[in-house]
């Protein structure tokens, strides 16, 4: 029974992970259609910057993370003004373009703060485990639950229950009619886009103080996250959230029955076999693009 | 004497062929003049300096650069200074190879410094082995390699398992839990602990490979949980370790019951971790930077005076170090006609040199290194309190799990049966 429980605890903490770093991507990519490539450099940054704040003006990991939200937002901004925005309606370009945008973010990263892996401090009240129903589980596993759930129900809001929402559904309705109705469609992608980013500097942040920092890291990140948001089906936030899940729990279980390498090859090879029977992803939503 | 055309042609052939064949030191001449251009000695320096494994190649280049210097600054060998050569191979196995055909072609080098993973080895072996120049290879591996053209001045797996994994058994249990990343490296050095293990009555209760650059270790940390071993044999690299320490650490482990041993945790990682997450887990190394030896005090105070108040040395940058001293030792012995790879090489068999690890030597039989393995347990502030060390050095076995097979001074691997 605990065994059971453990596993189901592991794909949870596997998951909210997951589903972590695919939230920024699933508003960039779900609500734009932008492919962003950079998704995984913009959590490098984010990485970077808490541990920058940290060391060398030796801020708390809390403020950090706040404020790391609007430090990559504001990147997200810039990137989207100066360059995303000429190329709306050319997805081709797009992805070669973020491409670029990751290169050179990861190279000034190197060139800045060099190469060598670094050092974020995990807050000493979360390094010990916690009991619960007889298990042991990292505190700080429990954070980044906790603060995925709050951020899932803060985008859900922002899109369902807020005049920026529905502006935001309106413009990825049909973009034409919605800027008849007086709609900026431009003012929108950017905040969208800048929101998307800041998402992934807080996943960055946040995943820095269990794994490990290093300019490359976003590389693997960015895969995961393009794994749950097409299974999921794009446009689709409940798509995604369930996606992480079943995502997390299947290479939980898989890594606990075999290993972690088959698991990942398994994982693939199922994601492929899913996009070519439903190529819309799991949980679409039946939406017309602008 | 009456002279044709014809008889003329045939004495000039003549002349030729004698001058050829006759007298083939003017042919070795003229190559020695150009090992030893104008007195110096050109060396390569072939370790990276960009790409995904440069900070630790930049370490070792360092180590290296600081050694050529220490040797010119005391007279150079026999009065002719080290010229060293210095190229970029930009972690990449195929632009090691180019750059490795350049310094031993163009640059003339007599020797050249170079290389951090195996992969890379293996690329410029050919090169090496085609030119039969000489190579120069600190890193500590996985053995099962003999080449005429290499000295490997890192440990090999008996030299870092032979006393750590009795040690483990005696001071914890024998039970082991095996984790790696999924390569060469591993898989050799847990073929060789599990030889070890059976000897002493040990068993293996899980063997796991994760892939290069995992750093997801909650499936991994639960089968820890699950299966309770006394020893966690680690031979993860990269930023890997760094994930793996945190999530045992966060996950509630406890390295007094269940500590991780490793063979690839040094200084670097540890500070990328922070000390608390490295705390009781131990390491099998020749060399530790809190090694306390007249040698190694030099050693490190010069490193950090010469690159940096915080730079940190490790059990790669130390081999990088002594193996050019060892390297002008060897060359010392050798006129200046004799001076080339070959002759380096044999030269270099049984050479020996203080290094800040303690006196080490090169192998006749294969041409690894006599070292000095010794056990470390990381601190909180991120050095290694040295356990225990072996009473005398050990002899290099790089075909020691695979019986009936060794390496002999043809640089050819024989099948005794």
């Amino acid at each position: 029974m605990t065994d059971l429980l453990n596993q189901i605890l592991t794909g949870l903490s596997i998951a909210s992970i997951l589903l972590l770093v695919s939230l920024g991507l699933a508003i960039i990519y779900g609500a734009m259609g932008v492919i962003n490539l950079a998704h995984g450099d913009f959590l490098m940054l984010g990485a970077y910057a808490v541990w920058l704040m940290e060391s060398v003006f030796g801020l708390g990991f809390l403020p950090c993370l706040i404020l790391v939200f609007f430090i990559v937002g504001a990147v997200g901004w810039l990137v989207e003004r100066t360059l995303i925005r000429h190329l709306y309606g050319r997805p081709l370009d797009t992805i070669l373009a973020t491409w670029g945008v990751g290169i050179i973010l990861q190279q000034g990263i190197r060139l800045g703060a060099g190469a060598q892996l670094r050092y974020v401090k995990m807050p000493d009240y979360l390094v010990s485990p916690i009991h619960v129903f007889g298990v042991d589980i990292s505190a700080y596993r429990v954070l980044i639950f906790a603060v995925t759930i709050i951020l899932v129900a803060i985008t859900y809001l922002l899109i369902f229950r807020t005049g920026f929402g529905i502006r935001l559904r309106a413009v990825m309705q049909n973009a034409e009619i919605a800027r008849c109705f007086g709609i900026n469609n431009a003012r929108i992608y950017s905040l969208t886009f800048a929101y998307g980013a800041g998402l992934a500097g807080l996943a960055g942040a946040l995943v820095s103080p269990l794994k490990s920092v290093s300019p490359d890291m976003g590389t693997n990140y960015v895969v995961d996250a393009f794994l749950v948001v097409v299974s999921g089906g794009v446009q689709s936030l409940f798509g995604t959230v369930a996606s992480a899940g079943i995502i997390g729990e299947m290479s939980g279980g898989f890594a606990y029955l075999w290993n972690d390498t088959l698991a990942r090859a398994l994982l693939f090879f199922l994601v492929v076999v899913l996009i070519r029977f439903r190529p819309q992803g799991l949980f679409a939503m039946q939406l017309r693009r602008g | 004497m009456h002279v044709n055309r014809r008889s003329l042609v045939k004495s000039a052939l003549g002349l030729g062929v004698v001058g050829a064949a006759g007298f083939p030191h003017i042919w070795i001449k003229s190559a020695d003049r150009a090992y030893a251009a104008g007195g110096d000695i050109k060396v390569g320096v072939l370790y990276s300096l960009t790409g995904t494994t440069a900070i630790i190649e930049t370490s070792l280049n360092h180590a290296t650069l600081m050694a050529i210097d220490e040797i010119n600054a005391a007279g150079g060998v026999n009065g002719r200074k080290l010229v060293p050569v210095v190229e970029d191979p930009e972690s990449d196995p195929a632009t090691f190879a180019q750059k490795a055909r350049k310094l031993v072609l163009s640059d003339r080098c007599v020797s050249v410094f170079g290389s951090y993973t195996s992969a890379s080895r293996k690329a410029v072996l050919p090169v090496f082995e085609k030119y039969n120049n000489l190579y120069w290879y600190p890193t500590l591996y996985e053995g099962r390699e003999c080449s005429q053209n290499v000295i490997y001045t890192g440990a090999v797996p008996n030299q870092q398992q032979k006393e750590f994994i009795p040690w483990l058994v005696k001071n914890f249990g024998k039970r082991f839990y095996l984790i790696g990343s999924n390569y060469i490296y591993p898989k050799e050095e847990n073929n060789v602990c599990k030889i070890l293990l059976k000897q002493l009555g040990g068993e293996v209760v899980g063997e796991e490979y994760v892939p290069l650059g995992h750093s997801e270790f909650s499936s991994v940390i639960q089968k820890f949980q699950d299966t309770k071993p006394n020893v966690i044999f680690s031979t993860v690299v990269g930023d890997s370790v760094v994930a793996l320490h945190r999530q045992y650490k966060a996950a509630g482990l406890d390295p007094a019951k269940m500590p991780m041993a490793s063979l690839t945790t040094s200084e670097e990682e540890i500070a990328a971790m922070g000390g608390e997450f490295a705390a009781g887990h131990f390491t099998s190394a020749p060399y530790f930077m809190s090694y306390d030896s007249p040698e190694n005090h030099k050693f490190v105070e010069a490193y950090q005076k010469r690159w940096g108040a915080g730079k940190v040395t490790n059990f790669v940058s130390e081999p990088a170090y002594f193996q050019v001293h060892l390297f002008a030792k060897a060359a010392s012995k050798l006129g200046a006609s004799d001076l080339h790879p070959a002759e380096i090489r044999k030269a270099a068999w049984g050479e020996t040199f203080q290094a800040p690890e303690g006196l080490v030597k090169i192998d006749g039989d294969n041409s690894h290194t006599y070292l000095w393995p010794k056990i470390g347990e990381a601190q909180v502030n991120g050095q290694f309190k040295i356990i225990q060390q072996s009473a005398e050095w050990v002899k290099p076995l790089p075909y020691w799990a695979y019986q009936g097979e060794v390496c002999t001074p043809t640089g050819m691997m024989e099948k005794k049966s």
